[in-house]
């Protein structure tokens, strides 16, 4: 159990997809204009991560080797259509806003990667609980973004107008493309504050999981891997041995 | 002993040059555009001008303090981004958003890239443009002597007839220094009397943008017209102030003119095909990007070298 707590912590803050990972920016940056639109957004998303997660997972002894893309390609496919068709039965109003971003969670790269960095390796429960974090933090950045852009960009906060229109003049770019970029550098930007200082009370915030060897050339995660922190973490780990070694180095002599 | 003189090794000629005299020159040249926008639109302007070098000024100072740098307002950049930032707006934007346009100016388009000299773009023109989007309706408020009215570009784009010689003189609805051709060009005279700018820029700007209204505005070579194009919106303090920023444009002699070029086709674009009347602040900062490869595809040949292919044919 403690494992699968450790997942949702890893998720949500340690390698939140949007702000440490960078990972699945278009829908990132193309549809938070609205708080609603970004939870939503994050929400499915989520669905289809968990349970592409449970079934990867379960079928990773069966999935051969050579062809294991596609046949992830072929299971978060047909989880997409399920999730579309339920959006359109009973939110016709999200759906017609998110549009063609909801198929495009097909080749949503936090799905992909969670599936080919986590779930075909491991056991099923770990991976549902990877795919709740990893949803929840993807969810949680999405409606950051979008409470943020809505505020400025319109006064509102999930369409209701918490700034008066009689003094505040909505700053109309947040709500267009280049508001997305502002906000997510702003927010980023932040959140490597949060780190630095978390690393230099030495509790690192972004060390990868998995990591084993330290050796980056060959790793099958470098892809995903926030690699700054590794190979600084590893520098200093090499010297504090190193450190060790030689204070302990005259007494055993 | 002069401080000019040092026995060291080089540079052994040195140049009286500073960045804060040559930003007091601009300044200077600045000043007749300035106090006619005062005078044009009134105690208003001279508020928002006031307001917003002080909000550019600021945040530098702020900036460098946070991040623990050497504070540099002293060079005066912060005061000249202020200035042309002010003369860029409408005399009626409310301060608090003249206020924001300082801080993006600085904040995001200056400092974020490493401070002056790093920036990729003029932070007072992309100021300008992110208060074009973000404000648009208070960004297009041009009102004079207490009458709501079009610019003369807005007007002539919707037919109808300006007066040339008002335009020449300011007496128009604009942004505090737009409208008078006449003192911006006394600043522009000024500027390259004391070697601050040189022709290549603006002159192949507006050549250039005069060659594609008379191609393609459809108007032909009517002096009226064109003369009215010239001197109405941005063109004359874009061309003369903006587009020969140090920082922006760029340093090949060969390289300015293609800059200025590229900046006068695109001006006459927007401004014939696109949505509005007045295009010369995206035009600018769209060759700002281009600058590093203008920079590279320009260089210019070393004395007593020989292009490849020449020194090919030789070697036959």
């Amino acid at each position: 159990m403690n494992k699968n707590v450790e997942r949702l912590y890893n998720g949500l803050i340690k390698e939140n997809p949007t702000f440490v990972l960078m990972l699945g920016m278009c829908p990132t940056l193309a549809v938070t204009s609205s708080a609603i639109n970004g939870l939503g957004m994050g929400l499915s998303t989520t669905v289809v991560l968990v349970f592409s997660n449970l079934l990867i997972s379960a079928f990773r002894k069966v999935i051969p080797n050579g062809v294991r893309m596609p046949a992830f390609i072929v299971i978060v496919a047909s989880l997409v259509t399920m999730v579309q068709f339920i959006m359109n039965a009973y939110t016709p109003s999200l759906s017609e806003s998110l549009g063609v971003y909801i198929p495009l969670i097909v080749v949503n790269c936090i799905i992909l990667g969670r599936a080919e960095s986590y779930a075909s390796k491991n056991p099923v429960i770990p991976s549902i609980f990877d795919g709740i974090g990893m949803g929840l933090g993807f969810t949680f950045g999405l409606t950051c973004i979008g409470l943020i852009r809505e505020l400025l960009g319109a006064g509102q906060i999930f369409g209701f107008q918490i700034l008066s229109l009689e003094w505040f003049t909505p700053i109309t770019i947040f709500v267009m493309a280049p508001g997305a970029f502002l906000v997510l550098a702003c927010l980023v930007a932040i959140m490597n504050i949060v780190r630095a200082k978390m690393e230099a009370k030495g509790k690192p915030l972004a060390a990868p999981s998995g990591c084993l060897s330290g050796d980056c050339s060959g790793c099958a995660q470098s892809a995903m891997c926030t690699g700054r922190s590794l190979s600084k973490e590893g520098a200093a780990s090499a010297k504090a041995t190193a450190a060790k070694n030689a204070a302990n180095a005259p007494k055993t002599e | 002993m002069s401080d000019l003189y040092h026995v060291s090794s080089s540079p052994h000629v040195r140049s009286k040059d500073t960045t804060s005299r040559i930003m007091l020159y601009v300044i200077i040249a600045l000043l007749p555009t300035s106090l006619f926008g005062i005078y044009n639109f009134g105690i208003k302007a001279l508020i928002l001008i006031l307001v917003t070098i002080a909000s550019c000024v600021a945040s530098e100072w702020i900036f460098n303090k946070i991040v623990h740098k050497k504070n540099t307002i002293t060079d005066l950049s912060a005061v000249v981004t202020g200035l042309l930032l002010a003369l860029n707006l409408p005399a009626t934007l409310p301060w608090w958003e003249a206020v924001i346009g300082g801080v993006f100016a600085i904040v995001v388009v200056k400092c974020l890239f490493g401070g002056l000299g790093q920036n990729f773009m003029n932070p007072a023109l992309g100021a300008r443009c992110f208060l074009l989007i973000a404000f648009a309706a208070d960004m297009t408020n041009f009102v004079i002597d207490s009458y709501t009215g079009a610019t003369p570009l807005a007007a002539m784009r919707n037919g109808e007839a300006v007066n040339t010689m008002d335009m020449l003189i300011g007496r128009t609805a604009g942004t505090i220094g737009e409208t008078s051709a006449i003192a911006i060009l006394i600043g522009a005279i000024f500027l390259i009397l004391m070697g601050v700018i040189d022709l290549r820029i603006p002159a192949s700007y507006i050549i250039t943008f005069v060659l594609f209204m008379v191609l393609f505005s459809g108007h032909g070579l009517d002096a009226n017209y064109i003369t009215a194009q010239l001197c109405g919106g941005g063109l004359m303090l874009g061309a003369f102030f903006m587009a020969t920023d140090y920082v922006t444009s760029p340093i090949t002699p060969r390289g300015q003119i293609v800059f200025g070029i590229c900046c006068g086709i695109l001006t006459g674009l927007f401004r014939t095909f696109g949505a509005n009347a007045e295009g010369v602040s995206f035009a600018i900062i769209l060759s700002n990007l281009l600058v590093p490869m203008i920079e590279k595809l320009t260089i210019p040949r070393a004395f007593g070298q020989v292009k490849e292919a020449k020194a090919k044919e030789g070697g036959k």
